[in-house]
């Protein structure tokens, strides 16, 4: 058993570590609260953090006061498609998280969806296409192929980015060329998805050094029925179950899933994948997020104390095993 | 790490309810919800992005030195008033000052008819707090200030708008509303109306139509809020005569010194008849106890020993220097189709997008573009506007409003661009 002085020992043994959170993504307010909270809950853990925004005076703040380790809370660009990490790597400045390659892997959606694919896991159908080819080709005719081939209803979402933003189901065809529009607001290219009816699950994959472990799944029940910014940062607008409500095989299927996913991609320290069960008991992998959010109506916070763990502590493992491997 | 006992057990007390409270809110509550925009502006208040979405006023043109000396000698010399409860109607002194102000619109008034208020947003809650019942109607020109709608929302009234022009509030569109509710049997409780420098729309109530307005609302029985938060800020040319100059008795007059002198002290007013009046007091009093010692001291101050009409002269030709600025920018880089106005004081600029645009779903370009606008949306209760943006010059430099222009000109015509590739498919309603 851990004692108190034990665990004080180790949040003092770490010094000085900062938390990484903003950005200029439209996703820096999730990112600021998702900071807020891994700093607050690391100096409850004992541990000398704070935060700083990824701006013109970060190179010079780590330069000036090199902190132990870093923690990355930055979500979408910047944050999760490997720049941050990239920039951290060349200061040699530890940080928790995978490293950029697999960033950029795993911030791209549909080239995560092939490696997962590749490594057995299921994902559904999707068409890839930037913005120019619709532009170059004409829309109606490559609109009109693709409801042919993946058939309505379908899911469409930029192919870089989170937190739904930009991000729509279509049930009918004339939702179609709005859906794409806004889709396109938040990025270049579009991934249009069969829509795959099922329990939706977020599966949060930890690895302290002896093998990425999965949490439990946490299950996500909108109020008004699909998973949009509003209904994911208002508390009360979702339901979320934790552990999920599925058969033990299912349990074990998504678990088996976000693990494969982890690898597949070459992840690092944390991760999450979101996935659905089909009502048939196949597990379709959507995305994997490598900042994976940390605000009070985010899963991966939900999934830890299901399973009886303490977030902060959680927090001081990871930067504990960052500062060890080092920069 | 997760113990495998606890992970797959099928009950309800698996269920994470991160609101215990969300089945008790209030209907009113519901909507009060997490946004995409919301979550956009928080990238709009980076200085990366020229922000032409918030109404800030210039505050770094105030004589600061001297409101720092006015406010520490205030404490010092007067503490044990400034910092003690005040009355709820407001303190009598500042009163005074508020009809030396709207003097210079016309408003003959007494002391004791105005209401001192924590900003004139605090006089909009009050006013729809004592007037509406759930479903009563408001009516608004189209658009309207969103902190109005909002209000106005919150208490469940249902908004009703009136169309404007370039002369502002159209007065056979008011009849017509008014005859056609009436026939409804609907309930107007007021009209809301913002007639100068309106926000966002940049338009004036026309002379000619001000007399005609007030007599329509005279012969409903129709009580008219006229919001005059810009009264003072006209570029050209005498302040406007306001509405409530020529009706004591059919008019609420709202009025606020964020503008002209700063918003961090939340002082604003109502002039109002006195049966309304005592209501307000009474609602104050229930809302705040009273309304902050010291900031009304403050402003009573600064008006007294400070020349804040040379002042507020000062904000106009710095606030005029760029709306020509934004003017110019946009005549020179907007592709073509785009419609503004040209606002004769005030903060905004109204613009039209062209070729059923969306404002709002354009907004996350734009914000890549690091620029931001405000979508139209807001200002319509009823979800319409989606072609329109509002754009605030008050707070960039001229250089940094022509650079934001620029930006967004090229955002629009990207969008015009993703609109006609995707706009005509599919062309039968199906695919």
């Amino acid at each position: 058993m851990t004692t108190d002085h034990e665990l004080g020992s180790r949040a003092a043994a770490l010094g000085h570590v900062l938390v990484l959170a903003g950005g200029l993504s439209p996703e820096r307010e999730v990112s600021l609260r998702s900071g807020d909270r891994v700093r607050d809950a690391l100096r409850e853990a004992g541990v000398d953090a704070d935060a700083a925004d990824a701006d013109a005076a970060l190179i010079p703040l780590l330069a000036s006061d090199p902190p132990t380790a870093v923690f990355p809370a930055i979500h979408g660009y910047s944050g999760e498609d490997g720049a941050i990490r990239e920039v951290l790597g060349l200061l040699g400045v530890p940080y928790v998280g995978s490293t950029a390659d697999a960033c950029r892997l795993a911030f791209d959606k549909p080239v995560a969806k092939t490696l997962v694919a590749a490594a057995g896991v299921a994902t559904p159908e999707s068409i890839t296409l930037p913005r120019e080819t619709f532009h170059d080709l004409g829309a109606g005719a490559v609109l009109e192929r693709i409801v042919a081939r993946l058939k309505l209803p379908l899911f469409v979402k930029p192919a870089r980015g989170g937190s739904a933003l930009g991000a729509a189901p279509v049930r009918s065809a004339d939702e179609l060329p709005a859906a794409m529009i806004s889709c396109f607001a938040y990025g270049d290219t579009a991934l249009v998805e069969r829509f795959v009816q099922g329990a939706e699950v977020a599966v949060s994959v930890i690895d302290l050094g002896d093998g990425p472990r999965p949490l439990p799944a946490v299950e996500i029940v909108p109020a008004g029925g699909w998973f949009d910014y509003a209904a994911r940062y208002t508390a009360g607008t979702t339901e979320y179950y934790a552990p999920a409500r599925l058969p033990e095989a299912s349990a074990r299927a998504v678990a088996a899933a976000a693990v494969t996913a982890h690898r597949a991609l070459g992840l690092r320290d944390l991760s999450r994948s979101d996935l659905i069960v089909a009502p048939s008991g196949e597990v379709y992998f959507l995305e994997a997020n490598v900042a994976p959010g940390m605000t009070d109506t985010s899963t991966l916070p939900m999934a830890l104390e299901a399973a009886g763990h303490d977030f902060g502590v959680l927090c001081r493992d990871l930067l504990l095993a960052a500062a060890a491997r080092g920069g | 790490m997760v113990p495998s006992e606890r992970r797959h057990a099928v009950n309800n007390d698996q269920r994470q309810r991160l609101d215990p409270y969300v089945d008790q809110y209030a209907t009113r509550a519901k909507t009060m919800q997490a946004s995409e925009i919301r979550a956009l502006f928080a990238v709009a208040a980076r200085p990366e992005v020229v922000s032409l979405a918030g109404g800030m006023p210039y505050i770094t043109a105030l004589p600061l030195d001297a409101v720092g000396e006015l406010a520490g000698q205030l404490v010092t010399d007067r503490g044990s008033i400034a910092l003690q409860y005040g009355s709820g109607q407001g303190d009598p002194g500042l009163r005074e000052r508020i009809c030396e102000v709207m003097a210079l619109e016309g408003i003959r008034a007494h002391p004791d008819e105005v209401v001192v208020t924590v900003g004139s947003q605090q006089a909009l809650d009050l006013i729809t707090r004592i007037f509406i019942d759930p479903g009563d109607v408001v009516l608004a020109e189209a658009p309207s200030y969103v902190g109005a709608l909002g209000t106005f929302g919150s208490y469940q009234a249902s908004v009703v708008h009136v169309p404007m022009d370039d002369d502002g509030l159209i007065p056979e569109a008011l009849e017509e509303t008014i005859t056609r509710l009436a026939a409804a049997g609907r309930r107007i409780k007021f009209l809301y109306s913002v007639p100068t420098f309106h926000n966002p729309a940049a338009v004036t109530l026309a002379a000619g139509r001000r007399a005609r307005i007030l007599d329509i609302c005279r012969r409903s029985d129709l009580l008219l809020i006229e919001d005059n938060p810009y009264g003072l800020l006209g570029f050209d040319g005498e302040p406007q005569r306001a509405l409530r100059a020529d009706s004591a008795e059919g008019v609420v007059y709202l009025g606020t010194f964020s503008k002209t002198v700063a918003p961090g002290l939340r002082v604003g007013w109502a002039l109002a008849p006195h049966g309304i009046r005592d209501k307000l007091v009474l609602a104050a009093e229930s809302a705040v106890l009273c309304h902050s010692s010291l900031a009304q001291l403050m402003v009573r101050e600064y008006l007294a020993s400070q020349p804040w009409q040379q002042q507020v002269k000062l904000f106009c030709e710095l606030y005029a220097e760029r709306r020509d600025a934004m003017l110019d920018a946009l005549r020179s880089s907007m592709p073509p189709g785009c419609r503004w106005t040209r606002p004769g004081g005030g903060f905004y600029v109204w613009l039209r997008l062209p070729g059923g645009l969306d404002a709002k779903a354009m907004l996350p370009r734009a914000i890549s573009a690091r620029v931001a606008y405000v979508p139209g949306t807001g200002f319509y209760a009823d979800g319409s506007g989606r072609e329109y943006l509002r754009l605030s010059y008050c707070y960039p430099e001229p250089a940094r409003i022509r650079e934001g222009v620029r930006r967004l000109a090229g955002v629009v015509e990207a969008e015009m661009e993703l609109r006609a590739t995707f706009g005509t498919w599919p062309a039968d309603g199906s695919a």
